[in-house]
């Protein structure tokens, strides 16, 4: 693995893709523009904001501080990976029917960082919802409605 | 980011003597590596991935120690079991930093070894002796609301930002090392350093050095300890200043006592004087402030960050407060 480039597999929503990039790559931008999938969005690029949350074997993560040639062998989950055909995931019925955002763009992170929450068990509360998705920032201040999503969502999965 | 090469370590000692060379960093979760790269403050010529290492355990050993393997993730230690149970001081300074995805990704060997976050070292247009010794210090006459009042220097007054290691500091945790005269234990006091004339050097760690473990001594610290941490945000902030207190308590007296700081100095602050002022003291505001007294002695601050010295003064009077009341788990 000494060259520029590397050559690894990575599994991203179910399907096993090969890529061939350099080190300097991270999962974010690999994910938005060598494997399509733009739903992750890169907010601040230094892990402050959360726009960036995947979940990577099944746990939440800023992808945008992570090299993708390090996922070598792993599950990646995205935001295209959560509904089930046109059928929503129950957090995306949640966001939308609390207007859990504005402008939007904070929100795939929002959704794959609550879906690590309630598997972490830590969204049986308010408090305990409100401290364990502080690294997810929404310039919009779209708090109050994200937490009543999540609140909703948390008994669904 | 400046391009690099990279490869996996495959064993221990591929690591040590891969790390031994110049240009070469270890990288575990990331989390501060890739930001302070992205910020060319780091410039590796290459990269060494030690991830798949045998380091992601935690094991209680036979003399009684926790063994908490260099590449376990924050996360995974503040939920452990047995760092839940017997070591909670543990548990509450590693939630009270970074974030849950960040936590996921962070390791205890890369928290040990994270950089300052003095924004004067971050930033490449302004003069810093840490990040290009010989330079100056721009944060002595700048922004310096986030800097160090104790053990600072004429070359810096950056702080070290961990919660984690003020925890492992009042537990007198131990780090293992492997090097490349073989592997060694040092004591966390000894571990970080104060800048002196080159805070280039953030601990006592030379090339190649690779962090395998942290061991936590069993004591009986657990039923009386807290962490206060100060910030500017109620979450996800760096402290301004933060206590972790261990007391073990006979009644309304102390028997013993832990005590240490962080976000004061470029290393936890700690001092024994400190601890043994409130030993044999009732569990008083008078006893705790006493102990602080002793602990702030010959604090100094600068234009922005004065507010520390109080604010430490009172943070730990609560925390030693708190402590007494009983480890809120
Ligand atoms: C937005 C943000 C907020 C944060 N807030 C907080 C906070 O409130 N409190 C807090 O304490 N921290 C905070 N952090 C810092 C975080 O805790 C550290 O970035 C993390 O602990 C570093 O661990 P890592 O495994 O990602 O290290 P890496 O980035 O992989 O490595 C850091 C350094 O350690 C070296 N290294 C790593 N492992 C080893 C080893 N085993 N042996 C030898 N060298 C090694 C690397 O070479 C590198 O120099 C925050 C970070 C971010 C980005
Ligand atoms: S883009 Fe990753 S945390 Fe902001
Ligand atoms: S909806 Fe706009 S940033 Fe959150």
């Amino acid at each position: 693995m000494d060259d520029a480039s590397s050559s690894f597999e990575i599994t991203i929503n179910g399907t096993k893709r090969h890529f061939n990039v350099e080190p300097w790559v991270t999962l974010l931008d690999l994910l938005r523009e060598r494997a399509g999938l733009t739903g992750t969005k890169k907010g601040c690029d230094h892990g402050q904001c959360g726009a960036c949350t995947v979940l990577v074997d099944g746990q939440r993560v800023n992808s945008c501080l992570m090299l993708a040639v390090m996922q070598d062998g792993k599950e990646v989950t995205t935001i295209e990976g959560l509904a089930a055909g046109n059928e929503l995931h129950p957090l995306q019925r949640g966001f939308i029917q609390h207007d859990a955002f504005q402008c939007g763009y904070c929100t795939p992170g929002q959704i794959c960082s609550a879906l690590g929450l309630i598997r972490e068990g830590k969204a049986d509360s308010v408090d305990s919802i409100r401290e364990f998705m502080s690294g997810n920032l929404c310039r919009c201040g779209a708090y109050s409605n994200i937490v009543a999503a999540i609140e909703q969502a948390r008994g669904q999965l | 980011m400046k391009k690099f090469a990279f490869n996996r370590a495959e064993t221990l000692e591929d690591a040590v003597s891969a790390g031994a060379s110049a240009g070469v960093r270890f990288i575990a979760g990331g989390t501060n590596l890739i930001d302070l790269m992205k910020e060319n403050v780091e410039r590796p010529d290459r990269l060494v991935d030690i991830t798949r290492l045998p380091l992601g355990e935690v094991k209680r050993q036979a003399d009684g120690s926790l063994s908490l393997g260099a590449l376990v993730s924050n996360a995974a230690v503040a939920e452990h079991p047995l760092v839940r149970g017997h070591y909670p001081l543990l548990s509450l300074a590693l939630l009270s930093g970074a974030s849950p995805q960040l936590r996921n990704l962070a390791t205890v060997g890369g928290n040990l070894l994270q950089r300052t976050r003095c924004c004067y070292f971050y930033d490449l247009a302004t003069v810093c002796n840490k990040r290009t010794p010989q330079t100056g210090c721009a944060a002595r006459n700048g922004i310096n609301r986030q800097h160090a009042i104790l053990g600072h220097s004429q070359a810096c007054i950056a702080v070290h930002p961990s919660d984690m290691c003020v925890a492992l500091a009042a537990l007198e945790a131990r780090v293992r090392v492997l090097g490349r005269q073989g592997e060694r234990t040092i004591p966390i006091a000894d571990f970080h350093r104060l800048p002196g004339n080159e805070p280039e050097f953030d601990t006592i760690l030379r090339a190649g050095d690779l962090i395998t473990a942290v061991e936590l001594p069993s004591n009986d610290w657990s039923e009386h300890s807290h962490y206060l941490k100060i910030r500017d945000r109620a979450s996800y902030a760096f402290a301004l200043v933060s206590v972790a207190v261990a007391l073990q308590l006979d009644g309304e007296y102390i028997v013993e006592a832990r005590l240490a700081l962080g976000g004061v100095a470029h290393k936890p602050w700690r001092l024994e004087s400190a601890e043994l002022a409130l030993r044999g003291q009732r569990t008083s505001n008078s006893s705790y402030q006493r102990a602080a007294e002793t602990l702030l002695q010959g604090a100094e601050g600068f234009e922005h960050n004065r507010f520390k010295i109080e604010l430490a003064r009172r943070a730990i009077v609560r925390a030693c407060a708190e402590a007494a009341k009983g480890t809120r788990r």
